[in-house]
């Protein structure tokens, strides 16, 4: 009894909403941004899946019931659609039945809709007429414990494509030329290893930094832990590659100060201190701008004599003068791990041991005390360092980041929670270990590419877990510690990655793209509020003179867009617009389905 | 899936390499493609033979807490999908009796019982192993109790109980509880039958049991079927009331509430590996997260002698996991893991800050196992020419860090040393670089006495290496016995 009204009263709602729609289907008609929905001969093809569709949908049933929908001109279930008699099947329909649009109900566009579509192709169908329902990850899969709604769910999925399809449009795929040039910014171990990687590969490269000499922070260190190799020897290693490879251009003393264009065809502007100007065009760019030690100001008396930093301590090993102290304190995770700054640098703990363990086989009777929080040893010959550095007789204590050691003149007092007593260890020299920081004006350099930077201003890669070594944006990628702090070891292998990561996209001849990205329509008036919105900097104002008037446009980039649709979404007069996705489009989508409800 | 779908990409799964010839450039290898009695080409992953197999076998991606068929897929995401016998559970293999259910079943002709081992040559340039890490045995450390102790699972066995396409469906149960409802299917079954065989003296006989056993029991009926009733009925009684108590306890019993997490099983333990595992600190922080998420009322320690979150965003996630999760770390390597009379395991750990001897009673502990090279490295050590480094894994070059000893041979990921999903990401571009430099014998020509001097360096370090070798095999053999 209660249910009639109810379902009167969605009825008239869903009536009111087709005259609505109706009503907007013509204003769309004027404005010509879609074309009227034709009489289009759509195929439909329900697959069985072997058993993961047909084990809970009848699937004959569904392709019954596909061929009395509108347009519908013929429609099947088959076991496989996906295997070779599957889309000899489509093909033979397409021909025999003068097909004009193909649906396919079965598993997931992520993995099938490719295959689907080439095979359109192949018999002669625009591959962009094509649609999916997915009624398998969608629905089999999931309501395995509800077949009746189930089978209702599949019906309206299958409705829903069929309504889509009739009004698709032919499309042809985006393609564009690629310039076979890679700019690599930065030139430490991470962006050296990019560069003779691309070389190597062929890629002709442009090596741009900032400062008159290559090397980054490595120039700075002693020796390379764990395994303890000279600094000098592994950078000069890496130099030599690079200055030996016939493709990579050197610019040291230079800035990168303007990129347009997009991936493929990157056009830069580089500046060297000279003041002398370069203008080029890449199709890749690896961002490899390193990080900086922090600077510990006002922190456990730091005065750079008595109280330094860990790479102060590396310059002072370096130039194997002796140090002429004999009792060392470190003190880890000074300005990290804390508030305002708190992540761990990964590295630190692994230069106070390397150090403490080098001034232990300098001089066996120093005495090196090391306090931490947690000693970030990870990895097999890191952990193993540990183990010797103990061997070796290096004092290790916990602090509590609650009660910080104190540094006195000539002493070190800290809270040893062990015994619950408060220590005090002679002290010549305190060397504190700091983290890498995002270098100045890495925020500005990022501003410049518009890559996304996180809050400690380290870039920010696509995905990452999977995607470690990409940005967001096609065409660029990232190594080294401009991602996050790393070892050499670490900065040179993901320098390597992005390079191989740059040239899987450069080897191509050309790029190509979906063709379901944004339009311009004539109802755009130029108010600029999808400017903002778009995640991708795919969208530009434009000014335009007619009759003597000034009038604003927005125009998009066909290649930057990736067709997410929230500028159409946020458009108020439909003056932009996705292919794929327009408002006649999903409103026909919306009208199937709300046309099963009682 | 983009793996799958390559068409530059041959993949040769469940192969093994039996022989590697030539150099880097100009290698050629020799792969023995299993048998899997399942035509790749043919199947299409569908599952009906899955379906209808009648032998059901224990589950090893499930860690035995599943049950799948004598024809299976390792797991449902796996490339290719595609289908395989296990020959030592299929009954046409096994015991010979004619099966041949799946062939039936299989609408596209892929099965094959006569399918062989096969042999394939492949010429390639460079190779990149990456062939990945082994857990380390939990049951080597005695004093934790795992395959004792039914609630001492590992991190893996916990990872299963955690995902919701997992075998108890995302729910953590005790492993000990787990066990309460097979006895309770197993007893169920048994007096069904006992039931059955009751019902039916009931019906020839006209009779309740309870009369007749009064009958029988005061001797006014005896002999042949009423003796067989008789003991059938009393044998049913004890079995109702253990059912009873069974069904009691199975239906009291909960979900695992309070969790121990206890790290550095096997690493960093000079027993078994000297090595930290560089992973297991912030996948335990990750399981005990999404543990309280299933159930925001459960009490969840980590016991750890420092928590090693060092990725870019980890310590961040840790402070989460303390602050808003409310997981609690503790300083500590725990000394034993003993149980009490419900099961519950109990630990043992020194609190270092409280300086005391504490113990803590929980529903389950959860062993952080260490990552260990596989058996199968030494083989392919062996096989490839490319030497070990002291720790078991393959050993490589600190700068470029992929290269292993052996020109045209890189490794990548935990094959090389335990790392995380990121990292082991990023390395496999970064061989992949490597590979396609040894492909186009750039450095070769180009360089000339830097890479003579470089070649030299190697050699020198290979020989080091070599002792390395040596010294992991003693170390081997020294565990065996
Ligand atoms: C004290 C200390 C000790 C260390 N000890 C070890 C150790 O023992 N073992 C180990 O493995 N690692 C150690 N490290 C870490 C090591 O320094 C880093 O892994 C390495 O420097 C990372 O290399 P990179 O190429 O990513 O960055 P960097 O070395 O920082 O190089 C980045 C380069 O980019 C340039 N650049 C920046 N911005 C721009 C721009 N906008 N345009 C052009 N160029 C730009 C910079 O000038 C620099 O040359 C230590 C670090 C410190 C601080
Ligand atoms: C319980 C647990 C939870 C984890 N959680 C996370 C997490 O949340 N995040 C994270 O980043 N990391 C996590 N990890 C770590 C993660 O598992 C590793 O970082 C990752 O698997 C390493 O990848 P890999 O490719 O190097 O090795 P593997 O994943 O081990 O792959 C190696 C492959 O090589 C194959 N193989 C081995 N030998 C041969 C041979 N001789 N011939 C042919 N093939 C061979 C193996 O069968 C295997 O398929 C977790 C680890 C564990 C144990
Ligand atoms: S097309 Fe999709 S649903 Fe159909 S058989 Fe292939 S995988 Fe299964
Ligand atoms: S690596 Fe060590 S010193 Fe550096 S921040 Fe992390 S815990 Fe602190
Ligand atoms: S990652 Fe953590 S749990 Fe794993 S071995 Fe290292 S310190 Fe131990």
């Amino acid at each position: 009894m209660e249910q009639k009204p109810r379902s009167e009263k969605q009825a008239k709602g869903s009536e009111e909403l087709k005259a609505g729609s109706e009503k907007q289907e013509a204003g769309n008609e004027l404005s010509s941004c879609s074309p009227p929905p034709g009489k289009a001969r759509t195929g439909v093809f329900v697959c069985h899946c072997g058993s993961n569709i047909a084990g809970l949908l009848d699937c004959e049933a569904l392709a019954e019931y596909a061929a009395a929908l509108p347009n519908v001109v013929y429609a099947k279930d088959n076991l496989y659609t996906c295997s070779a008699s599957g889309i000899a099947q489509i093909q033979a329909a397409i021909r025999e039945h003068g097909l004009t649009r193909v649906v396919v109900a079965s598993c997931s566009p992520r993995t099938h809709m490719p295959l689907f579509k080439s095979a359109c192709a192949e018999a002669g169908l625009n591959q962009y007429l094509f649609e999916m329902a997915n009624i398998r990850d969608q629905c089999s899969w999931v309501h395995v414990q509800e077949r009746d709604a189930a089978r209702q769910k599949a019906m309206d999925l299958i409705r829903m494509a069929v309504a889509k399809a009739a009004l698709l449009e032919p499309l042809e795929d985006i393609e564009s030329s690629l310039v076979r040039k890679a700019m690599v910014l930065g030139a430490g171990v991470a962006g050296l290893s990019a560069a003779s990687a691309l070389a190597d590969m062929g890629v002709e490269v442009l090596l741009v930094e900032r400062e008159t000499e290559l090397g980054g922070l490595v120039r700075r260190l002693n020796r390379i832990g764990p395994s303890n190799e000279p600094a000098a020897e592994v950078l000069a290693m890496l130099l030599r590659e690079v200055e030996s490879a016939s493709h990579v251009r050197l610019f040291p003393g230079t800035d990168l100060v303007g990129v347009s264009g997009v991936v493929g065809n990157y056009e830069i502007s580089l500046k060297s201190k000279g003041g002398e100007e370069t203008e080029e065009t890449v199709g890749a760019i690896i961002v490899a701008t390193g990080a900086v030690p922090f600077i510990p100001e006002g922190l456990f008396g730091f005065d750079g004599r008595k109280v330094i930093t860990q790479i102060d301590l590396e310059e002072r090993l370096r130039n194997g003068s002796p140090l002429e102290v004999k009792n060392i304190v470190m003190i880890q995770c000074v300005g990290a791990r804390g508030p305002g700054r708190s992540y761990c640098s990964r590295i630190c703990c692994l230069t106070a041991v390397k150090n403490a363990l080098l001034i232990k086989s300098r001089d066996p009777n120093a005495r090196v005390h090391i306090l931490y929080r947690d000693i970030q040893m990870y990895g097999a010959e890191n952990e193993k360092l540990l183990r010797d550095s103990r061997g070796a007789g290096v004092k290790f204590d916990i602090f509590d980041p609650a009660f910080p050691p104190v540094v006195k003149e000539g002493s070190v007092e800290f809270y040893q929670p062990l015994t619950g007593m408060t220590i005090e260890t002679e002290c010549d020299l305190a060397v504190l270990s700091t983290p890498l920081v995002a270098p100045e004006g890495s925020a500005a350099t990022a501003n410049l590419m518009r890559l996304p930077v996180d809050g400690n201003n380290f870039f920010m890669e696509a995905h990452a877990k999977l995607r470690p070594l990409d940005f967001a944006t096609d065409g660029i990628f990232l190594a080294g510690t401009a991602r996050f702090p790393a070892t050499v070891r670490e900065a040179v292998a993901q320098g390597l990655g992005a390079a191989s990561r740059a040239n899987t996209m450069l080897s191509k001849d050309r790029l190509v793209f979906s063709a379901l990205v944004s339009y311009v329509t004539d109802r755009c008036d130029g108010c600029g509020l999808c400017l903002d919105v778009c995640p991708y900097h795919a969208i530009t104002m434009e000014e335009f003179e007619r009759d003597g008037r000034v009038f604003k446009k927005v125009r998009t980039d066909p290649i930057l867009c990736k067709g997410c649709g929230v500028c159409e979404a946020t458009c108020p007069k439909r003056g932009v617009l996705v292919h794929g996705f327009t408002p006649s489009q999903i409103r026909a989508q919306v009208d199937a389905l709300l046309e099963a409800l009682p | 899936m983009d793996v799958g779908r390559h068409p530059k990409i041959r993949l040769l799964a469940y192969s093994e390499v039996e022989g590697v010839e030539g150099e880097m450039g100009n290698f050629r290898i020799r792969v023995r493609k299993k048998a899997r009695y399942v035509d790749e080409n043919k199947c299409t992953g569908c599952g009906s033979c899955a379906e209808k197999c009648p032998t059901v076998v224990c589950d090893a991606y499930n860690v035995g807490l599943a049950k799948r068929k004598a024809i299976y897929k390792y797991f449902a995401q796996g490339i290719p999908s595609v289908y395989t016998i296990d020959a030592a559970h299929c009954r046409n293999f096994e015991t010979g009796k004619k099966c041949g259910l799946c062939s039936r079943i299989c609408q596209a002709g892929a099965i094959d019982y006569q399918q062989e081992d096969r042999i394939v040559e492949l010429d390639v340039g460079a190779i990149i192993l990456a062939t990945g890490y082994e857990l380390f045995d939990a049951r080597k450390v005695p004093e934790y109790g795992y395959g004792r102790l039914p609630n001492v699972v590992t991190s893996l066995e916990f990872e299963r109980f955690l995902s919701a396409s997992g075998p108890t469906g995302g729910h953590v149960y005790k492993p000990s509880d787990l066990a309460v409802s097979e006895v309770l299917a197993t007893l169920e079954k048994q007096m069904r039958t006992s039931s059955r065989e009751i019902e039916r003296f009931e019906k020839t006989f006209e009779m309740s049991s309870e009369r007749f056993i009064e009958k029988f029991n005061s001797g006014e009926l005896t002999g042949g079927h009423y003796d067989e009733w008789a003991g059938q009925y009393r044998s049913f009684l004890p079995l109702k009331e253990k059912f009873k108590r069974t069904k009691e306890r199975a239906e009291s019993l909960k979900t695992a509430h309070r969790l121990a997490f206890i790290q550095c099983v096997g690493s960093r333990d000079s027993r078994f590996n000297g090595h930290c595992s560089a992973f297991c600190c912030m996948h335990s922080i990750k399981e005990a997260v999404i543990a309280r998420e299933h159930d925001p009322e459960s009490e969840v320690h980590i016991f750890g002698m420092d928590i090693r979150a060092v990725g870019k965003n980890f310590e961040e996630y840790r402070n989460r996991a303390e602050g808003e999760a409310g997981i609690k770390f503790i300083r500590s390597r725990v000394a034993e893991v003993t149980e009490n009379d419900s099961h519950n395991p109990v630990i043992w750990y020194e609190d270092t800050k409280a300086r005391q001897v504490r113990s803590m009673e929980v529903d389950m502990a959860i062993l952080a196992v260490a990552c260990e090279p596989g058996p199968s490295a030494r083989r392919l050590s062996e096989l490839l020419g490319v030497p070990l480094n002291e720790f078991g894994f393959y050993a490589t070059l600190t700068v470029p860090p992929l290269d292993t000893f052996r020109p045209g041979v890189f490794a990548c990921g935990c094959a090389h040393g335990p790392m995380d999903i990121p990292e082991s990401v990023a390395q496999a571009s970064s061989a992949a670089a490597r590979a396609a430099s040894a492909l186009m014998g750039a450095r070769s020509k180009e360089q000339g006495a830097g890479s003579g001097e470089q070649d030299a360096e190697s050699r020198k370090q290979v020989a080091g290496s070599e002792d390395h070798g040596a010294k992991a095999k003693k170390r081997e053999a020294g565990k065996g016995e």
